[in-house]
Formats: C-alpha cells, sequence, structure tokens
C-alpha cells in the first residue's frame, strides 16, 4: 500500500472522526474510526503499512486532541494532569504492526475473525496506551474495563462494516457497469 | 535473501518509529512547559479541515432538516431554542448574584459583579480522539480568545480553551480525564476539586470526609481556580462514598450534554483566583 494511499484514508478517518463519531456512540463510549483505518490498513497492507499508519493515525491524534498541562490548585489539594503527545502514536504504531503481522500469517478474511481481530487490537491498544500513561503521570485516572469493552465492540463493528464496503463496492460498480453497458447494446440493437 | 532483507528493513524500520516515539516522549516528560508549538501549528491547519467538513456536513444537514420539517415550524422552533438558551444564562447569572447577596463578604463590602462578558461560538468538531475529550469552536485569537478561559453553555459549565488558532479553539470539555475546576457544594458550601475521568462522570477530589454532602445536591464552579465564573453549575451529586482516606469519593453527573452541544459562549473576562490560594496553571 502506497504512503499517500495511507495518509488519504487516515485523514478521512480523522474528518469523520472529528465531524460524524459523536452522533453515532456518544461520549466515553465513542467509536475510534482512526484506529479502525489503522486496523484496516494493517491488515489489507501488512506490518510496514500497518506500522507507518499507526504512527501517523497516533500521533496526528495525538497533536489534534492534546490538552497540554494544568494544575488546578485549591487550600485542599492539588490536581495535576497532562497530555503526552507520542503515546497513542506510539500505541498505534504497536498494534498496526502486529496486526499487520496477523494478517500475513493468519487467514482473517470472514467476519467473525475479523471483528475478533479489531476487538484484540483496541484491547490491546487499551493497555498499552493506558499502561504508558500510569507509568508517565502518576495522576493519570485509567478507564473502566466496561468502556474500553464498549469501545472495542464498537470498532469491531466498524470495522466488520468497513470490510463488507470496500469488498462490496467494486461488485456494484462492475454490476452497475454491465447494466449499462447490456442497455447500450440493446439500445444500439433497437 | 529477498524475504531476509524485506524482514529486516521491516524490523529497522519498526524500531526507527518506535525510537522515535519514545524520544518524542521522553522530551515531553522532561519539559514543564505548556502547550508545544508544534500542536498549535498542527492544530491550527486541521481546525480549516474540520471547519470545511463541518461546513459539508452542517450544509447536508441543514438541507435535510428544511427538506424534513416545515419551514416555518423550524425557524420558530430556532427562536424559541435561542430565547430558552438566552433566559438559562440569565438564570444561572441571577442565581449566582442571589447567592452573592447572601454570603458574609457581601455584608463586608467585598460584593463582586457576576455578569460576565462572553463571546459565542459554534462548535465545528469534535476530538480527534475519544481518548481525550476536547471539541474545536470557530472562534480564535482573532475574535479575542486566550488559552484559559472558561467555554459555558446555557446548561452550566463546558470547559476551558486550551489551544487557540486566529480562526479556531480548542476547548477542553470538563469530562476531559485531564481537566479540572474549583467547586463547591451548593447547599453545604462545602469545597473541592471537579475531576474529569475521561468518561461520563466527574469525580469530586478533596472534599473533607466529615462534610454535608447528599446525592442529588447541586455542584457550582466555587471560582477558585481563576477560569470558571463562581455560581455557573457544574453537576448534580450522583453518588457518595466514604473513601479509605480522609476524603470523599463524590461522582458528579454533569449538567451539560458534551455530545449534543452546537453553540457555546465563551467568557472572556476570567474571575480572579481566589486570595485563599488557588489557580490553573
Amino acid at each position: 500500500m502506497k504512503g499517500a494511499v495511507i495518509a488519504v484514508i487516515i485523514a478521512i478517518a480523522l474528518a469523520l472522526q472529528t465531524t460524524l463519531a459523536r452522533y453515532v456512540t456518544p461520549g466515553a463510549n465513542a467509536i475510534d474510526l482512526v484506529f479502525v483505518a489503522v486496523v484496516y490498513i494493517s491488515l489489507t497492507g501488512g506490518p510496514v503499512a500497518g506500522l507507518m499508519a499507526g504512527a501517523i493515525a497516533g500521533l496526528a491524534q495525538d497533536a489534534l486532541a492534546a490538552t497540554g498541562v494544568s494544575v488546578i490548585s485549591i487550600g485542599a489539594g492539588v490536581a495535576t494532569a497532562r497530555s503526552i503527545i507520542g503515546v497513542g502514536g506510539l500505541a498505534k504504531t504497536v498494534v498496526g504492526f502486529v496486526t499487520g503481522i496477523i494478517g500475513t500469517q493468519f487467514i482473517v478474511a470472514r467476519p467473525i475473525p475479523r471483528a475478533l481481530v479489531f476487538f484484540a487490537a483496541t484491547m490491546g491498544h487499551a493497555i498499552i496506551f493506558l499502561g504508558l500513561y500510569s507509568v508517565l503521570d502518576p495522576n493519570y485516572g485509567g478507564t473502566s474495563y466496561g468502556t474500553i469493552a464498549s469501545q472495542a465492540g464498537a470498532n469491531a463493528l466498524a470495522g466488520v462494516l468497513l470490510f463488507q464496503v470496500s469488498e462490496s463496492l467494486p461488485g456494484i460498480v462492475d454490476r452497475r457497469r454491465s447494466m449499462s453497458g447490456g442497455m447500450h447494446i440493446n439500445r444500439r440493437l433497437d | 535473501m529477498a524475504a531476509t532483507d524485506i524482514r529486516q528493513r521491516t524490523a529497522v524500520l519498526f524500531i526507527a518509529v518506535m525510537l522515535g516515539h519514545i524520544i518524542l516522549i521522553s522530551a515531553q516528560v522532561n519539559s514543564r512547559a505548556g502547550v508545544p508549538l508544534l500542536e498549535v501549528v498542527t492544530f491550527g491547519t486541521f481546525a480549516e479541515v474540520q471547519r470545511a467538513a463541518s461546513t459539508v456536513t452542517g450544509g447536508v444537514r441543514t438541507a435535510w432538516k428544511g427538506y424534513v420539517n416545515l419551514r416555518g415550524v423550524r425557524a420558530e422552533n430556532e427562536q424559541l431554542k435561542k430565547q430558552l438558551a438566552d433566559l438559562q444564562v440569565q438564570f444561572q447569572q441571577e442565581r449566582a448574584a442571589a447567592e452573592h447577596a447572601h454570603q458574609l463578604e457581601a455584608l463586608l463590602g467585598f460584593q463582586r459583579q457576576v455578569g460576565v462578558q462572553t463571546i459565542a461560538a459554534g462548535v465545528i468538531g469534535a476530538g480527534a480522539s475519544p481518548d481525550f475529550r476536547t471539541m474545536t469552536v470557530d472562534r480564535g485569537s482573532s475574535a479575542g480568545l486566550k488559552a484559559n478561559m472558561a467555554v459555558i453553555s446555557p446548561s452550566g459549565v463546558v470547559g476551558r480553551v486550551v489551544t487557540v488558532a486566529s480562526r479556531a479553539a480548542k476547548v477542553q470539555l470538563l469530562v476531559d480525564r485531564n481537566a479540572g475546576a474549583g467547586a463547591l457544594v451548593e447547599r453545604s458550601r462545602a469545597q473541592g476539586v471537579v475531576l474529569g475521568s475521561g468518561e461520563d462522570l466527574l469525580r469530586m477530589d478533596y472534599v473533607s470526609g466529615i462534610a454535608d454532602v447528599k446525592p442529588g445536591d447541586t455542584i457550582v464552579a466555587s471560582g477558585i481556580d481563576g477560569i470558571y465564573p463562581k455560581g455557573f453549575l457544574i453537576g448534580k451529586v450522583e453518588s457518595v462514598d466514604r473513601g479509605a482516606g480522609i476524603f470523599k469519593v463524590i461522582r458528579v453527573r454533569p449538567a451539560v450534554d458534551f455530545n449534543r452541544l452546537e453553540e457555546v459562549l465563551v467568557v472572556t473576562t476570567p474571575p480572579q483566583a481566589n486570595a485563599a490560594g488557588g489557580g490553573v496553571s
């Protein structure tokens, strides 16, 4: 898979994530369309495409969503929190690379195995992401298992749908072409 | 031979990318700087993409609504919504003003103005990652926005401005795991810090174990952080537990539905941090 194609897919996923994703699955359980795109690229393009997609997508998300450092102090106590650019990038790079290897070593061509890969990839991403944050930032709050599981479910569903659409699209286009071609021949015969 | 080369190259590439990330993360962990320049530039550029995407999707949605609903009814509905929003903001300001009048500092002659100056801004995009709860608004430094300005809605406190480009700004929502605000229980005046958890509920920390807090209590901004206007609604107490330490464990349901925000108000006159020692940096 070419770098430009990867960049375009990620850009589209980012645009959809920031404009439409919140209407589909609101709040903390929000779907991560960028992550879905990374796993899709990894499964279709292999480990190199996966790691590149993961690095680009993760860094872009980190840079766009980062909120800097905030220190809130009142008489009762001090709360410090920070966002770190690169943590999401690293997590997505690892997931993209590993998923790419899985895609080349195993046959992942049916909806259920694909859903499992998307689900497991989301869980793996959460473990790396939250693990790194808990090491780097002692004040990091963490995320509940329920939220991670629901995110993984939503990502799995979106990933399977993406594969279905991307695989059925060429067939639909071909059928339309052949239909319009047939009509054209009929017209000529008339 | 060729396969081994490809594998080696892949491994080298993987290690190089990982190394790059680690260097990037290390640089930030060691630094005490607030927002990196890279982030501002990236955000400013992408905000324009978000603006374009929002215009397209907004146009489609508006056209769709226009077809489905009757034009007159829709216009009337929009007008009524706007009126209601204005009244809710006014109500919050009035309530905050009433509280002030009942407090000791009013008796001592330390009355403060509650009315806040605001700029209306439209939401043009949500956060790029569900791990951080942010949104992008269509006003930036050219409209007078600055970092750490409070963002409110008719329902209550929304968050604060964290990154400002010329024509857009990134707002950190109160539910973001890195967000926080000085808060107090309206009924008992017990103080604490409301912190985002990255999920749908907020938590209120540093509230004494002997403080009077019950489920259903209203939590408002204390103004002690120097960002959020005092008296503005944050949410309602969902649950109260005795923590292991000296503080209570309090969960707060935000008053604002962060997924339905279309328009917000940016407070351009931030309150001064309380002399008791508070602030956000």
